[in-house]
């Protein structure tokens, strides 16, 4: 129970903390998961990531519920994921009640405007501690500069490149590491 | 009750079939504008406008307040676990999974290349955060023309104050949030 009700808290404080997407919540989850609860490793969140992004639903529950389910099985994963949403549904619901117009105001604007370019900041940082996880070697940097290329420049959807690359990996992963194409 | 009911539904529906984030919830939500009364194209564009400047996740954000819009603070719940429903059930079984083979070669070597994959697409979605917060531009469609010279000082500025002070993260976006409101961004 003690680990459910922490599982909660500690998902809604990050849910109050998170601003646009499950991408600017990658920052906050390295801190506040990796760094000072130690559930989940980088790469942990990284193939949660990856998993979320090609699987139905919003990559912020859907990592919610991983990291919940890996601490206390199913009602972890259920306690994380009700954690999550919880302040959207208090904040959203008062806004909606009396201030209909919120998103114009002045000062909500400019507030956001700083926040955006904060959040662009994190989120520069996070890619930096992922590639140490994820970059083991030549061929694995060419593939994140290959996605991170044609993600920025074409329409092609994100679910289409995440296949591709584990359909690669499945094929070529034991080649790459047996012939020491890796080195760096 | 029915219409809570229904409500429950559409976004069970939602949650199922929209892959990858929140904004890839909008098309369905134009969907439930030209089904239902209650919904208007102007509350789906206020709804974006909010979802983005209220923390929270944006899915959850724009759950939340269709269904405030539907049947008031009991809409927004359910909604919301309408939209989370089909999330944990798939999930749970991913994981569950995972745990059982994540010694197995196949499932090694598919992550082997997912997560540079994965490190790339989070890199590509914030060269769009911030080309969007300093040029106020795509990168598809990029120009100088709104390129904001006080957005860039406090890029750089939050690039040292990350790098140099070891604070939660939370205290670089209040910083950020409170330089805007006094510089006017």
């Amino acid at each position: 129970m003690k680990v459910l009700l922490e599982l909660f808290i500690t998902f809604a404080k990050m849910g109050v903390v998170t601003f646009g997407g499950g991408y600017a919540m990658l920052p906050i989850l390295q801190r506040t998961v990796v760094d000072d609860k130690k559930w989940a490793t980088e790469e942990e969140i990284l193939d949660y990531y990856a998993i979320g992004q090609c699987t139905p639903g919003i990559i912020a529950v859907n990592t919610a519920t991983f990291i919940g389910y890996k601490q206390k099985g199913i009602l972890g994963g259920i306690s994380a994921t009700l954690g999550v949403i919880f302040p959207s549904i208090i904040i959203i619901g008062i806004i909606s009640a009396f201030l209909k117009n919120f998103s114009d105001l002045a000062v909500v604007q400019h507030a956001f405007a700083g926040i955006r370019v904060c959040v662009g900041v994190l989120i520069l940082n996070a890619v930096i501690k992922l590639w140490k996880g994820a970059v083991k070697g030549k061929v694995t940097a060419a593939i994140m500069f290959f996605v991170l290329i044609i993600s920025a420049f074409t329409d092609i959807s994100s679910v289409l490149i995440v296949i591709a690359a584990g359909i690669f990996g499945l094929f070529f992963a034991g080649k790459i590491q047996n012939k020491g194409a890796e080195k760096k | 009750m029915s219409a809570l009911l229904l409500l429950y539904f559409e976004f069970l529906k939602i949650g199922l079939f929209a892959v990858g984030g929140g904004l890839a919830t909008l098309p369905f939500l134009y969907d439930l504008e030209s089904k239902y009364t209650w919904l208007t194209a102007a509350m789906i564009g206020d709804m974006v406008a909010i979802s983005e400047s209220t923390p929270g996740p944006m899915g959850v954000n724009m759950a939340t307040y269709v269904g405030f819009q539907n049947s008031g603070v009991i809409g927004s719940v359910i909604a919301t676990l309408g939209l989370i429903t089909p999330s944990i059930i798939i999930i749970i079984i991913i994981a569950n999974i995972l745990v059982k083979f994540k010694e197995s070669k196949i499932v090694k070597n598919v992550f082997y290349t997912l997560r540079p994959a994965a490190t790339g697409l989070i890199a590509s979605a914030g060269l769009s955060v911030i080309m969007l917060a300093i040029f106020k531009t795509n990168i598809t469609a990029f120009t100088f023309s709104k390129f904001d010279f006080k957005c860039l000082l406090l890029f750089i500025f939050m690039i040292i104050f990350t790098w140099k002070t070891k604070f939660h993260p939370i205290v670089a976006i209040a910083i950020s949030g409170a330089i805007g409101i006094l510089f006017s961004f």
